[in-house]
């Protein structure tokens, strides 16, 4: 079976997006096929938000190219009602209450599902007569999430949007929002601290690291593409010497180490070599990665600056 | 699904292929759609939807257009044959590794099961 070419739905070419002395994405290409979960990790900092941005039409980028549906979404309408991005720590107006919100939702989003929203207000438990403003951090997380989901937007994009919800409310978002993903596909991008929590949620992971593309890849062939080998230290550097070493750390003779793979060929010569083999999970291949980039190019960027604004326009 | 363990689609596939192993996923029964899949085991649709077609290239399931997946007749006996010639690697070869560091020679070995058998 030969799968036929996915179309997409977001194109990102070579993008540059500076402020002031802060480069915060820079030659980042990617690509959003059109129904999947992507999960945008990275470090805070990384350039997530200033990624969703773009899509978003927030922002132009300072060089490169941003298309969605076809077109450049800056002050494009057409191209706007079919994206809906759900800011980390959303504001409403202060005289809105909850249903005044979720209205206001369903007047810009063609696809709108109020049986959806009033279902997710009685799920949540959410006071849909409560002001906004009177809302805990947690109760504005879930205005957010429920207008994420209702709106059925073609390109739904959430930029952590959990702040302040208990476990129970995120494991309630997580389910909602893969039910109704199953029924309705559309295009997500989730960006995350919690890693472990969604990985099993994500079809695609874009991790960002100091505003460059780390990792584009399968959700899938990332769970078989790096290994945790522990065992003698002499064993495990001689294997570690022959892949692509990402983090290894030493207790008295014996040592661990995170290495990519080629495949099941490399898994079965390291257990040849008496070497303990098991999978590294998303969260520790992302920490990995993330933790080998400063020794090989920390210099390249000192600290970042607070202030963060735009140079052009 | 346990995150810990390796791509997610082989996982639906393996359990998958207990449910029919353990008797319990009969032959020419529907197996579970993979919006059920995704929904019980709160993974991507589109890995449960991997896993399944896995098992439709293998041949342990087949596809009823526009009604399901249904499990393939002998893929019991299909998948007994696999995990059998599969022992001697999976558990035979950890097992008398372990017993080398030990001590233990292949004789004792035998002669541990033997005692095993007996007390049950």
């Amino acid at each position: 079976m030969t799968p036929s070419p996915t179309p997409v739905v977001a194109t990102v070419r070579d993008v540059t997006m500076r402020f002031r002395e802060h480069t915060a994405l820079e030659g980042v290409t990617t690509a959003f096929a059109e129904n999947t979960i992507t999960g945008l990790l990275g470090r805070n900092g990384a350039g997530k938000t200033t990624l969703m941005q773009l899509l978003t039409g927030h922002r132009i980028p300072t060089t490169g190219r941003v298309e969605v549906l076809g077109a450049s979404p800056y002050e494009n309408d057409r191209v706007l009602r079919d994206i809906c991005f759900i800011k980390e720590g959303q504001r409403y107006p202060d005289h809105f209450r909850v249903r005044d919100a979720l209205t206001a939702a369903a007047m810009v989003f063609p696809g709108w599902d109020g049986d959806l929203a009033a279902a997710l207000v009685a799920d949540f438990d959410l006071p849909a007569k409560r002001p906004v403003n009177k809302l805990s951090r947690g109760m504005n997380s879930m205005v957010g999430i429920i207008i994420g989901l209702a709106s059925r937007a073609p390109l739904t994009l959430f930029d952590e949007p959990y702040l302040g919800l208990d476990a129970v409310a995120r494991q309630m978002f997580y389910d909602r929002l893969l039910a109704d993903y199953a029924v309705h596909p559309r295009t997500i991008v989730l960006s995350t601290h919690l890693i472990e929590e969604i990985a099993s949620l994500l079809e695609r992971v874009l991790l960002i690291d100091r505003g460059r593309v780390l990792l584009d890849a399968d959700a899938e062939s990332l769970r078989d593409s790096a290994v945790t080998v522990t065992g003698p230290t002499d064993t495990v550097q001689a294997f570690a010497r022959q892949h692509d070493l990402l983090h290894t750390e030493t207790l008295g003779g014996s040592s661990r180490a995170v290495v990519r793979i080629g495949g099941a060929t490399d898994r079965r010569a390291a257990a040849a070599q008496g070497l303990s083999v098991e999978p590294t999970n998303l969260q520790q291949l992302v920490v990995a990665m993330s933790l080998q980039t400063p020794a090989v190019r920390g210099s390249l960027h000192p600290t970042r600056p607070a202030d963060l604004e735009e140079v052009s326009s | 699904m346990n995150e810990d363990a390796g791509p997610i689609f082989r996982q639906v596939a393996t359990e998958i292929e207990n449910a029919i192993v353990d008797g319990s996923l009969a032959e020419e029964s529907q197996a579970p759609s993979s919006n059920e899949l995704a929904a019980f085991h709160r993974i991507n649709p589109a890995t449960a939807a991997k896993g399944l077609n896995q098992l439709v290239a293998d041949g342990v399931l087949y596809k009823r257009r526009g009604v399901g997946m249904f499990v393939a007749t002998g893929a019991r006996e299909q998948l007994l044959k696999r995990r059998r010639s599969e022992f001697a690697d999976q558990y035979v070869r950890p097992l008398m590794t372990e017993a080398q560091k030990l001590g233990i020679s292949a004789g004792d070995l035998a002669a541990m099961i033997d005692d095993w058998e007996t007390q049950r």
